[in-house]
């Protein structure tokens, strides 16, 4: 693996040996000394452009946990506030010597850019580019389902999410997190269903494999008694929000969010996700996400071992820059 | 590997022989059962240390009615290795110890065989991020030399002098079907 830059990359044998690196990885998590060596002696440098509080940790306890020397850069407080471009950090970047880029941007393509524009040689793994993707995120979510719908830590090793109904339910327009969970679980063999007001649909959601709808109540109780694994919430992303996309946030709440009457719909074994940062109240209700479905705690957890296994693919081997 | 010559050298009654004779010779080096744990270097070392702590309770009094997996482990090294860098990234194998972990415990690290001696390297790496164990020795089934770090077997199933273009291969019921150990020789190499 020489980039990560779209979960449409990874190919299902990817996909579920990366997931099952996570599981190891994982496991290293619960010992006393956290710490591996795999990584000793490359630098990472976490490039972020756009605000981000779990990502960004995330990814910086991710290298760090595997020996890797960590740089974290984020544009508030660097020069690009003084309007340096992106090919210009890239190239600061590589002389001081990265081995991978965690590029976080606002605009999407941003990490295709600078994976392909032959600026640096390190390898670049997206983690969020405007309202494109968010692969680790998906590969996050994925590695949380599998356990949840499997029967637990190790439980899945190997297998894929052949079967398994998932809803996606809210501000899909906005959400690169919507689009990588699309692909990536698709991929996985998984069932997907986005729900959303029509004016929080993105245009050509037509040809995304999955199905579309705009009735929550109606996609949980499934098609034909077939009732979803799962389902994920999204933020309502606010801060991209130029105009009025829905009459007000009570009837958006009524309509798309998620509490605990509509979680009482689901079968037994269904869990609750979200990529947070949470919107209580609006997308997601407070009994909802601290509810015993809910695995938004186990998510954050999991993502370092998702992060852990993809520095590793990447930068361990041989085929590394 | 067509073009490459076979030769068994051990089969299944021997390579139960030795382990037997390994079970035994722990309990005695170790003056009994005490604190003993058995760690084996996946792949092919985790059953071979199941195996052997199955054989423990077996003729050791001390132990009647001991669960072996309460005495057995696994030990994965693949993110010690020195070679790393050199292979695509491979995945890791699971780490599993029994509760209590290893501090303050004699653990037997078991390979099915010792080399160049760098394996045993990483395990030795990738132990004391475990804990501290009181004392680490090492049982393998094979030794076939080419060492190339100061490193050495306490207890070792069968010496087997090998050319360095011979590769040997252990096989065992658990992970390919059948017990057996036999020398890969490149047609046209040495060899009887």
């Amino acid at each position: 693996m020489r980039h990560l830059l779209s979960a449409a990359d990874l190919s299902r044998e990817q996909a579920v040996h990366l997931l099952d690196v996570a599981e190891q990885m994982a496991a290293t998590q619960q010992r006393e000394i956290k710490k591996l060596p795999a990584l000793r002696g490359r630098t990472v440098v976490n490039l972020f452009f756009e605000d981000s509080t779990r990502t960004r940790t995330s990814f910086e306890a991710a290298a760090k946990r595997l020996s890797a020397d960590v740089i974290t850069f984020s544009a508030k407080g660097s020069s690009v506030s003084k309007g340096e471009s992106l090919k210009d950090t890239a190239m600061t970047l590589e002389a001081i010597g990265a081995d991978a880029v965690v590029v976080r941007h606002s605009a999407s393509g941003a990490p295709h850019r600078l994976a392909t524009s032959g600026w640096i040689r390190a390898g670049v793994l997206n983690a969020g580019d405007g309202t494109h993707e968010h692969p680790t995120q998906a590969l996050l979510d994925a590695f949380t389902l599998r356990r949840a719908l499997r029967g637990g830590a190790g439980a899945g090793t190997g297998t894929d999410l052949a079967g398994a109904r998932v809803v996606v339910v809210g501000d899909v327009l906005h959400s690169r997190v919507a689009r990588s969970n699309v692909l990536l679980l698709h991929t996985l063999g998984a069932r997907v269903t986005l729900v959303a007001p029509p004016t929080l649909l993105p245009v050509g959601v037509g040809a995304w494999p999955c199905e579309v709808a705009t009735d929550l109540d109606a996609a949980l109780a499934g098609s034909g008694g077939a009732r979803p694994d799962a389902v994920m919430a999204l933020r309502v992303q606010l801060e991209r929000m130029d105009a009025a996309y829905f009459p007000s946030a009570r009837e958006y709440s009524r309509r798309y969010g998620v509490d605990g009457r509509r979680l009482a719909l689901l079968p037994d074994h269904a869990v609750l996700l979200h990529p947070g940062p949470m919107n209580r109240g609006l997308e997601i209700s407070a009994d909802a996400a601290d509810g015993v479905r809910s695995r938004i705690v186990e998510q954050v957890a999991n993502g370092v071992a998702t992060r852990m296994a993809a520095l590793y693919l990447m930068l361990a081997g041989e085929d590394a820059a | 590997m067509s073009s490459a010559a076979l030769r068994p050298v051990m089969g299944a009654p021997e390579i139960s022989r030795a382990l037997s004779r390994i079970a035994h010779e722990l309990l005695e080096r170790n003056h009994g059962p005490e604190g003993l744990l058995l760690l084996g270097i996946p792949r092919r070392g985790a059953p071979l240390a199941r195996r052997l702590g199955e054989r423990l309770v077996a003729v050791e009094p001390a132990l009647a009615g001991v669960d072996p997996s309460a005495l057995t482990g696994s030990l994965d090294v693949t993110m010690h290795r020195d070679d790393l860098r050199r292979h695509p990234a491979r995945a890791p194998w699971p780490t599993q110890v029994p509760p209590g972990g290893v501090d303050d415990r004699v653990v037997v690290l078991v390979d099915d065989v010792l080399s160049t001696g760098r394996t045993v390297r990483a395990a030795l790496d990738a132990l004391s991020d475990l804990g501290r164990p009181r004392a680490v020795r090492l049982a393998v089934l094979v030794d076939r030399g080419h060492r190339e770090l100061p490193i050495r077997a306490d207890h070792v199933g069968k010496n087997l002098p090998t050319s360095s273009r011979e590769r040997v291969r252990v096989l065992l019921e658990e992970t390919d079907g059948s017990d057996a150990v036999v020398i890969e020789a490149p047609e046209g190499g040495e060899g009887p």
